[in-house]
């Protein structure tokens, strides 16, 4: 009988007996980075709009569509999918604030289109979101892996390649129209996506490390052949879902380029090698540049023969170290 | 040639751009009940950065706490800063701080755990900044 069975006791959380030091960690970082998209003037983007052709139009609005699937997958499927696996219960409480950043992330795209757009335009691309093949397929293996036939840690590796690798496609465009001065208040409300995105894959990919640990040998090997052969699907799926959407403006290898980088570093999330070779990371320094603006570019080691610069040693006081 | 001291947390980036390096390094420890590494002679330092969107927070404690010690810090020639492109404006922002602080020169950034060709551009940098560093001190 139901009421017989031992049961164990309904726990509060503890924010002051920690486990994993990283739960309040990324807790910290998310909350600190919190925003909402009301805080970017988005209005300001409205003239820029109208000097984008209407082929452009276009495809902006498809790949902020098909961004705002990804997210609303990862909020309502994603995130909440991996709570049950969670090891402690602060683990849980981060994959709630990443749930609900996703749905800020999925709004935001609306918070751009009834901005910019008008809503004819937006309703066909939604109607495009629901029968473009690649867009349904690549959300559909990521989505089975979130059943709950899966395991843990796969979920994660599907988690991680959602967030660090299949939001890239889209966030290139962003990035472009920015580096050429377009829809520069829409790229620093994407900067924030992105942000918040590379916290949730570094977050789930140490949760994935921490799950490893307790595998053997062979368990580990057969998970990183799945995430291997994953990718592979992925981005068979994401070439032909780029062709499609970047061929009409002739920047297909370019976002290749871009996917490849990325690729590698949702990868690295996981503990992983590269996968891409560097001659096919190549990204357009001008995205780069548009990703981290007004990050000084310090690199005394790939200079060409520059000689270094060694500031003079300073007596420093421990005071000084008020970070 | 000169040491190299480093700090990974559990996300192993850090620690796995380091194994790849191939040069003995001296790990700060993610613990702070654990023995914190002293150095002998200069050293160039690796360090990630955990900085929020303000660019708070971005040098971890246990670097911190490895710096505060003048005897310590009196030895550091170079840092090398590790971070994440996607963090904008922030990107390696611990190289900067430590820069700023300590008046060394950040020698590199490089993403998460780097690839090959950071990896090659870091071996042949240290080499070359030492031989610079000997003639300097000479």
């Amino acid at each position: 009988m139901k009421d017989q069975a031992p049961r164990l006791p309904l726990r509060a959380i503890n924010w002051n007996r920690l486990e994993d030091e990283k739960d309040l960690e990324v807790w910290n970082r998310l909350t600190v980075n919190f925003w909402l998209p009301e805080k970017v003037p988005l209005s300001n983007d409205v003239q820029s709009w109208a000097t984008l052709r209407s082929e452009e139009r276009e495809l902006t609005i498809r790949v902020f569509t098909g961004l705002t699937l990804l997210d609303t997958i990862q909020n309502s499927v994603g995130a909440p999918a991996m709570m049950p696996d969670a090891l402690t219960p602060h683990e849980e409480a981060v994959l709630s604030n990443i749930s609900f950043m996703e749905a800020v992330h999925a709004r935001s795209y609306s918070s751009i289109f009834s901005t910019l757009c008008l809503t004819p335009e937006v309703d066909a691309a939604f109607r495009w979101a629901e029968e473009n093949p690649h867009l349904q397929q690549k959300a559909r293996l990521v989505v089975d892996e979130y059943q709950a036939g899966s395991s843990p840690l796969k979920r994660k590796i599907a988690s991680v390649f959602l967030e660090s690798f299949l939001f890239y496609s889209g966030f290139y465009l962003p990035m472009y129209w920015s580096s050429r001065a377009k829809l520069t208040n829409t790229a620093d409300l994407i900067r924030l996506i992105i942000r918040d995105e590379a916290v949730h894959g570094y977050y789930i990919g140490y949760k994935y490390q921490r799950g490893l640990e307790r595998l053997d040998e062979g368990e580990r090997a057969a998970l990183k052949d799945f995430a291997f052969s994953l990718m592979f699907d992925l981005y068979d799926i994401e070439a032909k879902y780029t062709a499609e959407l970047y061929d009409g403006i002739g920047l297909t290898e370019d976002v290749k380029a871009f996917l490849h980088y990325n690729a590698n570093k949702a990868l690295q999330n996981l503990g992983y090698e590269a996968l891409f070779p560097p001659q096919a990371c190549e990204v357009n320094p001008a995205i780069l540049a548009a990703l981290s603006p007004d990050s000084e570019n310090h690199d005394f080691f790939s200079g060409s023969g520059s000689s270094y610069v060694i500031g003079k040693a300073v007596a420093t006081e421990d005071e000084d170290w008020d970070f | 040639m000169g040491g190299l001291i480093y700090f990974s947390s559990g996300s192993g980036n850090t620690a796995r751009f380091v194994d790849q390096l191939g040069l003995i390094a001296g790990r700060i420890p993610i613990s702070p009940k654990d023995e914190i590494p002293a150095p002998a002679r200069p050293y160039v330092l690796i360090c990630p950065t955990y900085a929020d969107g303000g660019g708070r927070g971005a040098v971890p404690k246990q670097v911190i706490r490895f710096l505060n010690d003048p005897g310590r810090r009196a030895l550091l020639r170079g840092v090398i800063a590790a971070g994440n492109r996607n963090f904008g404006a922030t990107y390696a922002l611990a190289g900067r701080v430590i820069s700023d602080k300590c008046k060394v020169p950040v020698l590199y950034r490089f993403e998460l755990a780097g690839t090959e060709i950071d990896i090659s551009r870091v071996r042949a940098g240290l080499k070359k900044f030492w031989g610079t560093e000997c003639l300097t001190m000479a």
